[in-house]
């Protein structure tokens, strides 16, 4: 998408996921001050809002609940209204088995939405990630959904296994030209790739390294956290890994660890500057066990040379007694000139800033724990 | 009619109040009512019962007349005074967590 000038005429739409509802925080392109809009589907986990490239102001909600199962929203005004679709994601049969934590086999088992990636040609196509680990395609709107079943029954799938928050494929990357190519991301199986729409996967895991898997460099078992690429580079890829950040630039033909001067590389989100494509932003936490950021300070950590070096971001940021984490879908990027990044955090704030991470204010403080932030920017 | 009280997630879900009205042809019995309900709500299908399964879910129970039947195989007749539209048939949401 080209640039577009940070008009007072632009509209920034910021989509929130939370624990317990759906927020919608509305700017002009001054990006100074905000609406708060919600909750919606208050009480319900929110796993995911994203809007339609095509039809912004169609969006897209994943509500779920451990006690009511999986809803799948859609509102053609922008928030305004909302209904719900299609709710029906069966597993094409045969359903077969997985390894579950002890080692053993387990049925594949529905439990619940965590992404939707809309595509960026068609407003009624659609995609969504599932847990268990499942790609989902809709092209009526989200009526009914049907699984890219050879995803999951690649060869590797039998062996692959949840992470601590469960098995779930959680990026949808859309090659931004080449309709036939898609990258997603499974933890713990690693990240995927398909030339063919969906026909057949590639394992796109060589250059990981593992400390917790017998066999470091395997091929798929790896905890990928988060894939990021900018549209104009889809050959490159960023990742946030379990441990380590890394970088491809032959479309997961190879990584290589980035993780450069960071003072810790775990962390769940990346992302990718709107016009620079070798800008990117992590937050890094302190370990695997201890999930919040270093030394009660929420820095963001900004390389612009594509990795390897990064400074940290901290200018409106808190800097002392702060013990937030921000998860892997609750960072994004806006189109404007001056590129803003907006993430919210498990304490409920949601950050924001207007000149690419230079300054940050709090929008909202004190919503439910987050779990996604996307962006959208309209005329 | 009989009558169906929904837990306040599905009422709102459904867009109805505490109860609603289905109309059941034949016996009633936990399965024919909520396949009423399904049938008016669509959007409430998976959210009591497992779409794979048809199983209760988990965290939801079904209680009636004082009773809890969320065991009852879904074939069994509801108790008269449900059938007869004098008591709901309750699904309510299981206390657990917060």
């Amino acid at each position: 998408m080209p640039p577009s000038g940070a008009r007072q005429s632009n509209t920034v739409r910021v989509l929130v996921g939370t624990r317990k509802g759906a927020f919608i925080l509305t700017s002009d392109g001054t990006r100074k001050d905000w609406t708060i809009d919600g909750p919606h589907f208050a009480g319900w986990e929110i796993y995911h809002l994203n809007g339609s490239p095509v039809e912004p102001d169609r969006l897209w909600a994943s509500q779920t609940s451990g006690w009511f199962g999986q809803i799948m929203q859609r509102s053609d005004d922008g928030g305004k209204n909302w209904q719900a679709v299609g709710n029906d994601f069966t597993y094409t049969a045969p359903v077969g088995d997985h390894l579950w934590y002890d080692g053993t086999p387990r049925p594949w088992e529905f439990k619940r939405i965590w992404h939707i990636e809309p595509s960026r040609t068609d407003p009624d196509t659609v995609w969504a990630g599932a847990e268990d680990a499942a790609l989902y395609k809709s092209t009526d709107g989200g009526q009914k959904w049907e699984e890219l079943n050879a995803l999951r029954q690649h060869p590797t799938g039998p062996g692959w296994q949840p992470g601590a928050g469960g098995m779930c494929l959680h990026t949808i990357l859309l090659h931004p030209t080449d309709p036939e190519r898609m990258y997603v991301a499974i933890s713990a199986a690693g990240a995927f790739r398909t030339d063919d729409g969906g026909a057949t996967w590639l394992p796109i895991n060589a250059g990981l390294r593992s400390e917790g898997l017998p066999d470091e460099d395997a091929e798929v078992g790896h905890c990928v956290h988060r894939l990021a690429m900018h549209p104009s580079r889809p050959d490159t890829l960023f990742m946030q890994k379990h441990w380590d950040v890394l970088r491809t630039d032959d479309a997961g033909g190879r990584w290589r660890e980035v993780s450069g001067n960071l003072p810790t590389d775990f962390g769940f989100p990346i992302a990718v500057h709107a016009h620079e494509p070798e800008t990117i932003y992590v937050v890094p936490i302190t370990s695997d066990s201890l999930h919040y950021v270093m030394d009660g300070k929420l820095r963001v950590y900004r390389s612009r040379t594509g990795g390897e070096e990064w400074e940290p971001l901290t200018v409106g940021l808190p800097q002392s007694h702060c013990y937030v984490n921000v998860l892997r879908d609750a960072m994004a990027v806006d189109t404007l000139d001056e590129c803003g990044i907006y993430f919210g955090t498990s304490g409920g704030q949601v950050y924001g800033s207007a000149d690419g991470g230079d300054t940050w204010t709090a929008i909202v403080r004190d919503l439910p724990a987050v779990l996604s932030v996307e962006v959208q920017v309209l005329p | 009619m009989i009558r169906v009280v929904l837990p306040v997630h599905l009422r709102t879900l459904a867009r109805s109040g505490k109860e609603v009205r289905v109309e059941v042809t034949g016996p009633v019995t936990q399965r024919a009512v909520l396949d009423a309900v399904e049938r008016d709500s669509p959007m409430l299908a998976g959210t009591i019962r497992d779409r794979r399964t048809g199983q209760r879910r988990p965290l939801v129970r079904f209680f009636a007349c004082e009773e809890d039947l969320s065991n009852d195989p879904p074939d069994t007749p509801l108790p008269d005074r449900v059938a007869k539209g004098e008591e709901p048939f309750m699904v309510v949401g299981a206390m657990a967590g917060g």
